[in-house]
Protein backbone atom coordinates (compact mmCIF):
# COMPACT_ATOMS: atom_id res chain seq x y z
CA UNK A 1 0.00 0.00 0.00
CA UNK A 2 1.36 3.25 -0.65
CA UNK A 3 2.26 5.55 1.91
CA UNK A 4 1.01 9.47 2.35
CA UNK A 5 3.66 11.92 2.19
CA UNK A 6 2.11 13.17 5.44
CA UNK A 7 4.03 10.12 7.03
CA UNK A 8 7.29 10.61 6.41
CA UNK A 9 7.73 14.33 5.37
CA UNK A 10 11.46 14.27 5.00
CA UNK A 11 12.22 11.85 2.75
CA UNK A 12 9.61 12.61 0.55
CA UNK A 13 10.87 15.91 0.17
CA UNK A 14 14.11 14.44 0.28
CA UNK A 15 12.98 11.82 -2.73
CA UNK A 16 11.20 14.42 -4.39
CA UNK A 17 13.53 17.73 -4.31
CA UNK A 18 16.20 16.05 -7.41
CA UNK A 19 13.16 14.82 -9.84
CA UNK A 20 11.68 17.80 -9.54
CA UNK A 21 13.97 20.40 -9.84
CA UNK A 22 15.82 18.94 -13.09
CA UNK A 23 12.16 18.38 -14.56
CA UNK A 24 11.37 22.02 -13.85
CA UNK A 25 14.51 24.05 -14.38
CA UNK A 26 15.68 21.58 -17.11
CA UNK A 27 13.02 20.54 -19.23
CA UNK A 28 9.60 22.56 -18.58
CA UNK A 29 11.95 25.55 -18.61
CA UNK A 30 13.20 25.23 -21.07
CA UNK A 31 9.96 24.03 -23.55
CA UNK A 32 8.14 26.81 -21.77
CA UNK A 33 10.56 29.35 -23.10
CA UNK A 34 10.15 27.57 -26.48
CA UNK A 35 5.99 27.87 -26.19
CA UNK A 36 6.39 31.31 -25.26
CA UNK A 37 8.77 32.21 -28.31
CA UNK A 38 6.11 30.70 -30.82
CA UNK A 39 4.25 34.08 -29.81
CA UNK A 40 6.51 36.20 -29.91
CA UNK A 41 8.49 38.37 -32.65
CA UNK A 42 11.99 39.28 -33.82
CA UNK A 43 13.14 43.15 -32.59
CA UNK A 44 16.62 43.56 -33.89
CA UNK A 45 19.24 40.47 -33.82
CA UNK A 46 19.05 38.78 -30.54
CA UNK A 47 16.18 40.24 -28.97
CA UNK A 48 12.79 38.34 -28.86
CA UNK A 49 9.47 40.07 -27.49
CA UNK A 50 6.75 38.37 -26.45
CA UNK A 51 3.78 39.87 -27.83
CA UNK A 52 1.08 37.14 -28.30
CA UNK A 53 0.97 37.38 -32.21
CA UNK A 54 -0.46 34.39 -34.05
CA UNK A 55 1.54 35.66 -36.82
CA UNK A 56 4.06 32.47 -36.83
CA UNK A 57 1.36 30.00 -36.41
CA UNK A 58 -0.42 31.40 -39.44
CA UNK A 59 2.89 31.56 -41.38
CA UNK A 60 3.45 27.98 -40.29
CA UNK A 61 -0.04 27.53 -42.37
CA UNK A 62 1.53 29.28 -45.53
CA UNK A 63 1.18 26.67 -48.79
CA UNK A 64 5.25 26.26 -48.45
CA UNK A 65 4.88 25.17 -45.04
CA UNK A 66 2.23 23.15 -44.74
CA UNK A 67 3.27 21.18 -47.79
CA UNK A 68 6.03 20.44 -45.69
CA UNK A 69 4.15 19.23 -42.87
CA UNK A 70 1.45 17.18 -45.09
CA UNK A 71 4.85 15.78 -46.40
CA UNK A 72 6.41 14.82 -43.29
CA UNK A 73 2.65 13.01 -41.92
CA UNK A 74 2.49 11.12 -45.30
CA UNK A 75 6.21 10.08 -45.11
CA UNK A 76 6.38 9.09 -41.47
CA UNK A 77 2.56 7.45 -42.38
CA UNK A 78 3.98 5.29 -45.44
CA UNK A 79 7.20 4.44 -43.11
CA UNK A 80 5.03 3.06 -40.04
CA UNK A 81 2.76 1.07 -42.81
CA UNK A 82 6.03 -0.51 -44.35
CA UNK A 83 7.42 -1.04 -41.16
CA UNK A 84 3.89 -2.71 -39.66
CA UNK A 85 4.28 -5.33 -42.89
CA UNK A 86 7.36 -6.22 -42.81
CA UNK A 87 7.72 -6.04 -38.94
CA UNK A 88 4.15 -8.19 -38.08
CA UNK A 89 5.63 -11.29 -39.53
CA UNK A 90 8.31 -10.88 -37.60
CA UNK A 91 7.02 -10.51 -34.27
CA UNK A 92 5.13 -13.62 -35.32
CA UNK A 93 7.51 -15.33 -36.09
CA UNK A 94 9.88 -14.59 -32.89
CA UNK A 95 6.53 -14.91 -30.60
CA UNK A 96 6.04 -18.86 -32.03
CA UNK A 97 9.69 -19.95 -31.96
CA UNK A 98 11.03 -21.87 -29.80
CA UNK A 99 11.24 -20.71 -25.91
CA UNK A 100 15.39 -21.19 -26.30
CA UNK A 101 15.33 -19.28 -29.23
CA UNK A 102 13.23 -16.33 -28.20
CA UNK A 103 15.96 -14.41 -26.31
CA UNK A 104 18.77 -14.64 -29.33
CA UNK A 105 15.77 -13.60 -31.76
CA UNK A 106 15.12 -10.32 -29.91
CA UNK A 107 18.67 -9.97 -29.71
CA UNK A 108 18.94 -10.19 -33.55
CA UNK A 109 16.18 -7.52 -33.77
CA UNK A 110 17.45 -5.16 -31.08
CA UNK A 111 21.20 -5.32 -31.44
CA UNK A 112 21.16 -2.52 -34.79
CA UNK A 113 18.39 -0.55 -32.47
CA UNK A 114 21.00 -0.25 -29.86
CA UNK A 115 23.77 1.15 -32.44
CA UNK A 116 24.35 4.53 -32.78
CA UNK A 117 21.67 5.96 -35.16
CA UNK A 118 24.32 8.09 -37.08
CA UNK A 119 26.65 5.15 -38.03
CA UNK A 120 23.35 2.96 -39.36
CA UNK A 121 22.46 6.09 -41.35
CA UNK A 122 26.03 6.13 -42.57
CA UNK A 123 25.87 2.41 -42.77
CA UNK A 124 23.18 3.19 -45.39
CA UNK A 125 24.30 5.94 -47.36
CA UNK A 126 27.56 3.33 -48.19
CA UNK A 127 24.95 1.29 -49.41
CA UNK A 128 22.96 3.39 -51.51
CA UNK A 129 25.27 6.11 -53.47
CA UNK A 130 26.13 5.94 -56.72
CA UNK A 131 29.45 3.62 -56.55
CA UNK A 132 27.44 2.29 -53.79
CA UNK A 133 27.17 -1.44 -52.79
CA UNK A 134 23.64 -1.82 -54.39
CA UNK A 135 24.92 -0.30 -57.45
CA UNK A 136 28.46 -2.05 -58.00
CA UNK A 137 26.17 -5.07 -57.74
CA UNK A 138 24.08 -3.96 -60.33
CA UNK A 139 26.95 -2.94 -62.73
CA UNK A 140 28.42 -5.86 -62.10
CA UNK A 141 25.55 -8.20 -62.96
CA UNK A 142 24.82 -5.78 -65.50
CA UNK A 143 28.17 -6.28 -67.44
CA UNK A 144 28.11 -10.26 -67.33
CA UNK A 145 24.63 -9.63 -68.54
CA UNK A 146 25.84 -7.90 -71.24
CA UNK A 147 28.87 -10.13 -72.19
CA UNK A 148 26.46 -13.05 -72.40
CA UNK A 149 24.02 -11.31 -74.69
CA UNK A 150 26.80 -10.74 -76.93
CA UNK A 151 27.81 -14.26 -76.87
CA UNK A 152 24.74 -15.58 -77.75
CA UNK A 153 24.31 -12.99 -80.69
CA UNK A 154 22.15 -10.70 -79.45
CA UNK A 155 22.95 -6.66 -78.90
CA UNK A 156 24.81 -5.93 -76.00
CA UNK A 157 23.05 -4.18 -73.49
CA UNK A 158 23.84 -0.09 -73.47
CA UNK A 159 25.43 1.54 -71.27
CA UNK A 160 25.70 0.98 -68.03
CA UNK A 161 22.95 3.88 -65.34
CA UNK A 162 23.61 3.58 -62.08
CA UNK A 163 20.59 3.55 -59.89
CA UNK A 164 19.90 7.02 -57.99
CA UNK A 165 19.26 5.94 -54.63
CA UNK A 166 20.73 8.86 -52.26
CA UNK A 167 19.74 11.99 -51.87
CA UNK A 168 15.75 11.11 -52.96
CA UNK A 169 12.60 10.70 -51.06
CA UNK A 170 13.23 6.52 -51.61
CA UNK A 171 16.19 7.09 -49.26
CA UNK A 172 14.59 8.65 -46.97
CA UNK A 173 11.61 6.22 -46.81
CA UNK A 174 14.18 3.33 -46.95
CA UNK A 175 16.47 4.85 -44.22
CA UNK A 176 13.38 5.72 -41.55
CA UNK A 177 11.69 1.90 -41.98
CA UNK A 178 15.42 0.63 -41.00
CA UNK A 179 16.00 2.82 -38.26
CA UNK A 180 12.46 2.40 -36.96
CA UNK A 181 11.54 -1.15 -37.58
CA UNK A 182 12.31 -2.05 -34.13
CA UNK A 183 10.46 0.11 -32.68
CA UNK A 184 7.47 -1.18 -33.98
CA UNK A 185 8.39 -4.92 -33.28
CA UNK A 186 8.91 -4.78 -30.28
CA UNK A 187 5.13 -3.71 -28.91
CA UNK A 188 3.86 -6.41 -31.26
CA UNK A 189 5.95 -8.92 -29.95
CA UNK A 190 5.10 -7.92 -25.98
CA UNK A 191 1.03 -8.43 -27.56
CA UNK A 192 1.65 -11.49 -29.53
CA UNK A 193 3.05 -13.15 -26.87
CA UNK A 194 0.44 -12.51 -24.18
CA UNK A 195 -2.20 -13.76 -26.49
CA UNK A 196 -4.08 -16.91 -25.77
CA UNK A 197 -3.13 -19.18 -28.26
CA UNK A 198 -6.03 -21.72 -27.95
CA UNK A 199 -8.05 -19.10 -29.66
CA UNK A 200 -6.07 -19.82 -33.06
CA UNK A 201 -5.91 -23.84 -32.36
CA UNK A 202 -9.80 -22.96 -32.14
CA UNK A 203 -10.03 -21.41 -35.19
CA UNK A 204 -7.61 -23.29 -37.40
CA UNK A 205 -9.33 -26.67 -35.78
CA UNK A 206 -12.88 -25.61 -37.13
CA UNK A 207 -11.65 -24.93 -40.76
CA UNK A 208 -10.65 -21.37 -40.77
CA UNK A 209 -7.33 -21.30 -42.77
CA UNK A 210 -3.91 -19.84 -41.55
CA UNK A 211 -4.52 -16.61 -43.64
CA UNK A 212 -8.15 -16.31 -42.14
CA UNK A 213 -6.73 -17.01 -38.81
CA UNK A 214 -4.72 -14.57 -38.97
CA UNK A 215 -7.17 -11.86 -40.40
CA UNK A 216 -9.60 -12.20 -38.05
CA UNK A 217 -8.80 -13.65 -34.93
CA UNK A 218 -4.64 -12.37 -34.60
CA UNK A 219 -5.07 -9.06 -35.80
CA UNK A 220 -8.12 -7.98 -33.71
CA UNK A 221 -6.73 -9.72 -30.42
CA UNK A 222 -3.23 -7.70 -31.38
CA UNK A 223 -4.72 -4.51 -32.18
CA UNK A 224 -3.73 -2.83 -28.59
CA UNK A 225 0.13 -3.29 -30.00
CA UNK A 226 -0.97 -2.75 -33.30
CA UNK A 227 -1.79 1.13 -31.82
CA UNK A 228 1.17 1.14 -29.90
CA UNK A 229 3.21 0.12 -32.71
CA UNK A 230 2.09 2.26 -35.13
CA UNK A 231 2.40 5.87 -32.35
CA UNK A 232 6.03 4.19 -31.34
CA UNK A 233 7.09 4.36 -34.86
CA UNK A 234 4.81 7.46 -36.58
CA UNK A 235 6.23 9.64 -33.67
CA UNK A 236 9.96 9.81 -33.94
CA UNK A 237 9.31 9.60 -37.73
CA UNK A 238 7.47 12.56 -37.86
CA UNK A 239 10.34 14.18 -36.06
CA UNK A 240 12.98 12.94 -37.52
CA UNK A 241 15.59 15.05 -38.80
CA UNK A 242 18.87 12.93 -39.00
CA UNK A 243 17.32 10.59 -41.76
CA UNK A 244 16.28 13.10 -44.28
CA UNK A 245 19.57 15.48 -43.82
CA UNK A 246 21.82 13.04 -44.94
CA UNK A 247 19.92 10.97 -47.15
CA UNK A 248 17.59 13.44 -48.46
CA UNK A 249 17.86 15.60 -51.23
CA UNK A 250 16.55 18.90 -51.67
CA UNK A 251 12.79 17.91 -52.24
CA UNK A 252 12.62 15.50 -49.37
CA UNK A 253 13.09 17.99 -46.68
CA UNK A 254 10.92 16.89 -43.55
CA UNK A 255 9.51 19.49 -40.84
CA UNK A 256 12.67 19.15 -38.37
CA UNK A 257 14.93 20.50 -41.07
CA UNK A 258 13.00 23.40 -41.57
CA UNK A 259 13.04 23.99 -37.74
CA UNK A 260 16.90 23.46 -37.85
CA UNK A 261 17.32 25.67 -40.30
CA UNK A 262 15.02 28.51 -38.41
CA UNK A 263 17.17 28.33 -35.36
CA UNK A 264 20.55 27.62 -36.66
CA UNK A 265 20.84 29.43 -40.36
CA UNK A 266 17.37 31.93 -40.70
CA UNK A 267 17.95 32.51 -37.54
CA UNK A 268 13.95 33.02 -36.73
CA UNK A 269 13.00 31.64 -33.71
CA UNK A 270 9.68 32.28 -33.09
CA UNK A 271 9.08 30.73 -36.55
CA UNK A 272 11.19 28.13 -35.31
CA UNK A 273 9.38 27.70 -31.93
CA UNK A 274 5.86 27.71 -33.45
CA UNK A 275 6.65 24.86 -35.75
CA UNK A 276 8.50 22.94 -32.80
CA UNK A 277 5.20 23.09 -31.25
CA UNK A 278 2.78 22.23 -33.63
CA UNK A 279 5.14 18.90 -34.11
CA UNK A 280 4.64 19.05 -30.26
CA UNK A 281 0.75 19.11 -30.50
CA UNK A 282 0.78 16.52 -33.21
CA UNK A 283 2.36 14.17 -30.48
CA UNK A 284 0.04 14.90 -28.07
CA UNK A 285 -2.85 14.45 -30.46
CA UNK A 286 -1.65 11.05 -31.16
CA UNK A 287 -1.16 9.65 -28.28
CA UNK A 288 -5.03 10.78 -26.77
CA UNK A 289 -5.84 9.02 -29.78
CA UNK A 290 -4.15 6.17 -28.84
CA UNK A 291 -4.62 6.65 -25.09
CA UNK A 292 -8.96 6.54 -25.78
CA UNK A 293 -8.13 3.74 -28.14
CA UNK A 294 -6.32 1.82 -24.98
CA UNK A 295 -9.48 2.68 -23.25
CA UNK A 296 -11.87 1.30 -25.20
CA UNK A 297 -10.30 -1.77 -26.04
CA UNK A 298 -9.89 -2.58 -21.92
CA UNK A 299 -13.52 -1.64 -21.63
CA UNK A 300 -14.83 -3.88 -24.09
CA UNK A 301 -12.42 -6.41 -22.14
CA UNK A 302 -13.85 -6.03 -19.09
CA UNK B 1 18.22 -39.28 -27.73
CA UNK B 2 19.49 -38.42 -31.34
CA UNK B 3 17.05 -40.55 -32.45
CA UNK B 4 14.47 -38.40 -31.18
CA UNK B 5 15.62 -35.68 -32.00
CA UNK B 6 15.98 -37.09 -35.81
CA UNK B 7 12.29 -37.91 -35.76
CA UNK B 8 10.98 -34.86 -34.01
CA UNK B 9 12.63 -33.01 -37.61
CA UNK B 10 10.56 -35.27 -39.68
CA UNK B 11 7.05 -34.27 -38.37
CA UNK B 12 5.19 -31.87 -40.50
CA UNK B 13 5.10 -28.33 -38.44
CA UNK B 14 2.72 -28.28 -36.13
CA UNK B 15 -0.69 -25.91 -36.55
CA UNK B 16 1.05 -23.14 -34.68
CA UNK B 17 5.08 -23.47 -35.36
CA UNK B 18 5.11 -20.92 -37.91
CA UNK B 19 8.56 -20.68 -37.02
CA UNK B 20 9.31 -24.36 -38.99
CA UNK B 21 7.42 -22.63 -41.98
CA UNK B 22 9.70 -21.81 -45.13
CA UNK B 23 8.04 -18.87 -45.85
CA UNK B 24 8.13 -17.13 -42.29
CA UNK B 25 11.60 -18.36 -42.41
CA UNK B 26 12.51 -16.60 -45.89
CA UNK B 27 11.08 -13.65 -44.49
CA UNK B 28 12.83 -13.46 -40.96
CA UNK B 29 16.19 -14.27 -42.92
CA UNK B 30 14.98 -11.44 -45.50
CA UNK B 31 14.64 -8.88 -42.70
CA UNK B 32 17.89 -9.46 -41.25
CA UNK B 33 19.78 -9.25 -44.54
CA UNK B 34 18.18 -5.84 -44.46
CA UNK B 35 19.28 -4.92 -40.59
CA UNK B 36 22.49 -6.02 -40.73
CA UNK B 37 24.05 -6.18 -44.19
CA UNK B 38 24.66 -2.20 -43.99
CA UNK B 39 26.11 -2.62 -40.75
CA UNK B 40 28.69 -5.80 -41.58
CA UNK B 41 29.56 -4.30 -44.90
CA UNK B 42 30.80 -0.82 -42.85
CA UNK B 43 32.77 -3.08 -40.26
CA UNK B 44 34.26 -5.29 -43.14
CA UNK B 45 35.18 -2.61 -45.57
CA UNK B 46 37.06 -0.54 -42.75
CA UNK B 47 39.68 -3.33 -43.20
CA UNK B 48 40.21 -2.39 -46.93
CA UNK B 49 43.06 -0.97 -48.73
CA UNK B 50 41.56 1.59 -50.41
CA UNK B 51 40.92 5.45 -50.14
CA UNK B 52 37.80 5.34 -52.21
CA UNK B 53 35.96 2.59 -50.30
CA UNK B 54 34.65 0.66 -53.34
CA UNK B 55 36.38 -2.35 -54.38
CA UNK B 56 38.64 -4.64 -51.82
CA UNK B 57 41.72 -4.41 -52.15
CA UNK B 58 43.00 -6.07 -49.47
CA UNK B 59 43.22 -6.05 -45.59
CA UNK B 60 44.92 -3.20 -43.58
CA UNK B 61 44.57 -1.50 -39.91
CA UNK B 62 45.90 1.62 -41.43
CA UNK B 63 42.30 3.75 -41.70
CA UNK B 64 42.31 2.44 -37.63
CA UNK B 65 45.85 4.04 -36.94
CA UNK B 66 44.63 7.12 -39.08
CA UNK B 67 41.09 7.04 -36.73
CA UNK B 68 43.42 6.56 -33.51
CA UNK B 69 45.78 9.37 -34.58
CA UNK B 70 42.95 11.83 -35.44
CA UNK B 71 43.38 14.13 -32.69
CA UNK B 72 39.65 15.83 -33.24
CA UNK B 73 38.13 12.28 -33.67
CA UNK B 74 39.47 10.90 -30.37
CA UNK B 75 38.73 14.23 -28.65
CA UNK B 76 35.13 14.00 -29.60
CA UNK B 77 35.23 10.14 -28.80
CA UNK B 78 36.65 11.27 -24.98
CA UNK B 79 34.12 13.90 -24.93
CA UNK B 80 31.11 11.23 -25.35
CA UNK B 81 32.71 8.93 -23.02
CA UNK B 82 33.24 12.09 -20.27
CA UNK B 83 29.82 13.13 -21.28
CA UNK B 84 27.92 9.53 -20.79
CA UNK B 85 29.49 8.78 -17.67
CA UNK B 86 27.95 11.87 -15.69
CA UNK B 87 24.92 11.80 -17.42
CA UNK B 88 24.77 8.00 -16.65
CA UNK B 89 25.65 8.69 -12.41
CA UNK B 90 23.15 11.90 -12.25
CA UNK B 91 20.50 10.17 -14.07
CA UNK B 92 20.60 7.18 -12.30
CA UNK B 93 20.77 8.96 -8.71
CA UNK B 94 17.74 11.34 -10.03
CA UNK B 95 15.87 8.52 -12.07
CA UNK B 96 16.09 6.16 -9.03
CA UNK B 97 15.11 8.83 -6.42
CA UNK B 98 11.93 9.72 -9.27
CA UNK B 99 10.75 6.01 -9.29
CA UNK B 100 11.09 5.20 -5.34
CA UNK B 101 9.04 8.44 -4.68
CA UNK B 102 6.09 7.57 -7.06
CA UNK B 103 5.87 3.87 -6.12
CA UNK B 104 6.23 4.43 -1.88
CA UNK B 105 4.24 7.90 -1.60
CA UNK B 106 0.27 9.13 -2.59
CA UNK B 107 0.39 13.10 -2.69
CA UNK B 108 -1.47 15.57 -4.16
CA UNK B 109 0.25 16.23 -7.97
CA UNK B 110 1.19 12.79 -8.33
CA UNK B 111 -0.37 12.20 -11.72
CA UNK B 112 0.78 15.29 -13.04
CA UNK B 113 4.25 14.42 -12.02
CA UNK B 114 3.98 10.89 -13.43
CA UNK B 115 2.51 12.60 -16.89
CA UNK B 116 5.57 15.22 -16.76
CA UNK B 117 7.59 12.77 -16.23
CA UNK B 118 6.79 10.78 -19.17
CA UNK B 119 6.66 14.09 -22.03
CA UNK B 120 10.69 13.84 -22.33
CA UNK B 121 10.39 10.35 -23.38
CA UNK B 122 7.88 11.30 -26.30
CA UNK B 123 8.58 14.42 -27.15
CA UNK B 124 10.29 14.56 -30.48
CA UNK B 125 13.97 15.01 -30.31
CA UNK B 126 13.94 18.01 -32.38
CA UNK B 127 11.80 20.24 -29.99
CA UNK B 128 13.56 18.91 -26.85
CA UNK B 129 16.77 20.17 -29.14
CA UNK B 130 15.61 23.71 -29.57
CA UNK B 131 14.15 24.31 -26.04
CA UNK B 132 18.04 23.37 -25.02
CA UNK B 133 19.36 25.52 -27.58
CA UNK B 134 17.12 28.75 -26.43
CA UNK B 135 17.59 28.07 -22.98
CA UNK B 136 21.28 27.67 -22.78
CA UNK B 137 21.56 30.95 -24.96
CA UNK B 138 18.88 33.07 -23.19
CA UNK B 139 18.32 31.78 -19.88
CA UNK B 140 21.11 29.85 -18.09
CA UNK B 141 24.08 30.70 -20.55
CA UNK B 142 26.96 28.02 -19.66
CA UNK B 143 29.98 30.26 -19.00
CA UNK B 144 31.93 29.58 -22.03
CA UNK B 145 36.22 28.93 -21.95
CA UNK B 146 35.95 26.71 -18.68
CA UNK B 147 38.36 24.14 -18.55
CA UNK B 148 38.14 20.26 -19.78
CA UNK B 149 35.31 18.91 -19.07
CA UNK B 150 33.45 21.34 -17.50
CA UNK B 151 32.77 22.84 -20.28
CA UNK B 152 30.76 19.98 -21.26
CA UNK B 153 28.05 20.66 -18.50
CA UNK B 154 25.73 22.43 -20.81
CA UNK B 155 25.27 19.05 -22.63
CA UNK B 156 25.46 16.82 -19.64
CA UNK B 157 22.23 18.73 -18.48
CA UNK B 158 20.78 18.20 -21.53
CA UNK B 159 21.41 14.09 -22.00
CA UNK B 160 20.29 14.07 -18.37
CA UNK B 161 16.97 15.74 -19.39
CA UNK B 162 15.88 12.99 -21.65
CA UNK B 163 17.81 9.93 -19.72
CA UNK B 164 16.40 9.79 -16.48
CA UNK B 165 12.93 9.68 -17.24
CA UNK B 166 13.92 6.36 -18.91
CA UNK B 167 15.75 4.99 -15.40
CA UNK B 168 12.71 5.75 -13.93
CA UNK B 169 10.73 3.35 -15.71
CA UNK B 170 13.56 1.09 -15.76
CA UNK B 171 13.44 1.04 -11.54
CA UNK B 172 9.67 1.77 -11.17
CA UNK B 173 9.45 -1.70 -13.00
CA UNK B 174 11.91 -3.70 -10.32
CA UNK B 175 10.17 -1.81 -7.46
CA UNK B 176 7.19 -3.79 -8.68
CA UNK B 177 8.62 -6.93 -7.38
CA UNK B 178 9.46 -5.45 -3.66
CA UNK B 179 8.06 -6.46 -1.07
CA UNK B 180 6.89 -3.50 1.24
CA UNK B 181 6.88 -5.81 4.57
CA UNK B 182 10.63 -5.51 4.29
CA UNK B 183 10.81 -2.27 4.94
CA UNK B 184 8.56 -1.83 7.72
CA UNK B 185 10.60 -4.63 9.09
CA UNK B 186 13.66 -2.70 9.00
CA UNK B 187 12.52 0.32 10.65
CA UNK B 188 10.40 -1.71 13.03
CA UNK B 189 13.93 -3.01 14.23
CA UNK B 190 15.04 0.46 14.33
CA UNK B 191 16.90 1.25 11.23
CA UNK B 192 16.16 5.17 10.16
CA UNK B 193 14.16 5.90 7.19
CA UNK B 194 17.41 6.52 5.38
CA UNK B 195 19.18 3.51 6.65
CA UNK B 196 15.97 1.26 5.13
CA UNK B 197 16.46 2.89 1.84
CA UNK B 198 20.21 2.35 1.55
CA UNK B 199 20.03 -1.06 2.95
CA UNK B 200 16.86 -2.32 2.05
CA UNK B 201 15.82 -1.16 -0.90
CA UNK B 202 18.24 -0.13 -3.18
CA UNK B 203 19.96 -3.82 -2.63
CA UNK B 204 16.43 -4.78 -4.52
CA UNK B 205 16.62 -2.12 -7.12
CA UNK B 206 19.79 -2.79 -7.91
CA UNK B 207 19.88 -4.54 -11.03
CA UNK B 208 17.55 -2.38 -12.22
CA UNK B 209 20.22 0.65 -11.36
CA UNK B 210 22.56 -1.11 -13.38
CA UNK B 211 20.32 -1.76 -16.15
CA UNK B 212 18.69 1.82 -16.38
CA UNK B 213 22.85 2.74 -16.11
CA UNK B 214 24.06 1.31 -19.45
CA UNK B 215 20.27 2.89 -21.04
CA UNK B 216 21.10 6.13 -19.75
CA UNK B 217 24.63 5.29 -21.28
CA UNK B 218 23.76 4.31 -24.46
CA UNK B 219 21.09 6.89 -25.03
CA UNK B 220 23.90 9.71 -24.16
CA UNK B 221 26.47 8.01 -26.61
CA UNK B 222 23.45 7.78 -29.18
CA UNK B 223 22.25 11.25 -28.90
CA UNK B 224 23.03 13.57 -32.14
CA UNK B 225 20.25 15.95 -32.48
CA UNK B 226 20.03 17.25 -29.09
CA UNK B 227 23.52 17.22 -28.74
CA UNK B 228 23.67 19.05 -32.14
CA UNK B 229 21.65 22.08 -30.67
CA UNK B 230 23.58 21.92 -27.70
CA UNK B 231 27.16 21.67 -28.64
CA UNK B 232 29.50 24.37 -29.15
CA UNK B 233 32.72 24.82 -31.28
CA UNK B 234 34.85 22.99 -28.63
CA UNK B 235 32.28 20.60 -27.50
CA UNK B 236 32.05 17.93 -30.53
CA UNK B 237 30.94 14.47 -29.50
CA UNK B 238 31.45 11.83 -31.34
CA UNK B 239 28.24 11.57 -33.26
CA UNK B 240 28.34 15.59 -34.19
CA UNK B 241 31.85 14.86 -35.31
CA UNK B 242 31.18 11.69 -37.44
CA UNK B 243 28.20 14.31 -39.20
CA UNK B 244 30.46 16.50 -40.19
CA UNK B 245 32.56 13.95 -41.54
CA UNK B 246 30.11 12.40 -43.40
CA UNK B 247 28.97 15.46 -44.78
CA UNK B 248 31.94 15.64 -46.99
CA UNK B 249 32.43 12.41 -48.26
CA UNK B 250 32.48 8.48 -47.15
CA UNK B 251 35.88 7.55 -46.19
CA UNK B 252 37.37 4.16 -44.41
CA UNK B 253 38.57 6.25 -41.62
CA UNK B 254 34.57 7.03 -40.74
CA UNK B 255 34.28 2.98 -41.10
CA UNK B 256 36.87 2.16 -38.27
CA UNK B 257 36.01 4.22 -35.80
CA UNK B 258 32.63 3.44 -36.38
CA UNK B 259 33.03 -0.04 -36.30
CA UNK B 260 34.95 0.69 -32.48
CA UNK B 261 31.89 2.31 -31.56
CA UNK B 262 29.67 -0.84 -32.55
CA UNK B 263 31.95 -3.15 -30.55
CA UNK B 264 31.84 -1.24 -27.71
CA UNK B 265 27.85 -1.10 -27.96
CA UNK B 266 27.73 -4.72 -28.69
CA UNK B 267 29.98 -5.29 -25.04
CA UNK B 268 27.51 -3.22 -23.58
CA UNK B 269 24.76 -4.74 -24.71
CA UNK B 270 25.75 -8.22 -23.69
CA UNK B 271 27.03 -6.77 -19.95
CA UNK B 272 22.85 -5.71 -19.95
CA UNK B 273 22.27 -9.31 -20.57
CA UNK B 274 24.13 -10.53 -18.28
CA UNK B 275 22.59 -7.83 -15.46
CA UNK B 276 19.03 -8.28 -16.27
CA UNK B 277 18.35 -11.20 -18.88
CA UNK B 278 16.29 -9.74 -21.64
CA UNK B 279 14.55 -7.40 -20.82
CA UNK B 280 16.94 -5.26 -20.38
CA UNK B 281 17.08 -5.22 -24.05
CA UNK B 282 13.68 -4.02 -24.79
CA UNK B 283 14.17 -1.71 -21.46
CA UNK B 284 12.70 2.18 -21.95
CA UNK B 285 12.26 1.40 -26.05
CA UNK B 286 9.15 -0.43 -27.14
CA UNK B 287 5.96 -0.06 -24.73
CA UNK B 288 7.10 1.57 -21.11
CA UNK B 289 3.72 1.49 -20.47
CA UNK B 290 3.16 -2.16 -20.99
CA UNK B 291 5.25 -3.05 -17.83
Amino acid sequence: MEQSWRQAKSIFGLLLSAPLFWLAFFFIVPMGIVWLYSFGENRGLVDIAFTGTWKNYARALEPLYLGIFVKSLYVAALTTFLCLVVGFPVALAITFAADKWKPWLLLLIMLPFWTNLLIRTYALIAVLRTEGYVNQTYEFLWNNAGGLMTLVGLAPLGEFQPLDLLHNNFAVIFGLVYVHLPFMILPLYSTLDRMDRSLLEASLDLGAGHLRTLWSIVVPMSAAGIASGILITFIPALGAYLTPDLLGGPESQMIANVIERQFKRANDWPFGAALSFLLVYLTFIGIAIQGMLDKQNRGRAA
Amino acid sequence: MTGSVAKVKKTPPGPLEYMRRWPMQAWLVGVTVFLYAPLITLMIFSFNDSKRNIVWQGFTLKYYVKALTNDSLIQAFTNSLVIAFFSTIISVVVGAMAAILLWRFRFPGKTALDGAMSIPIVVPEICMGVGMLVFFAKVFPWPQGLPWPLNLGAIIIAHVSFSFPFVAVVVRARLASFNRELEEAAKDLGASEIRTLLDVLVPHIKPSLLAGGLLAFTLSLDDFVITFFTAGPDTVTFPVKVYSMVRFSVTPEVNAASTILIVVTVILTFFALKFQGSDALTAGHGAPEKK
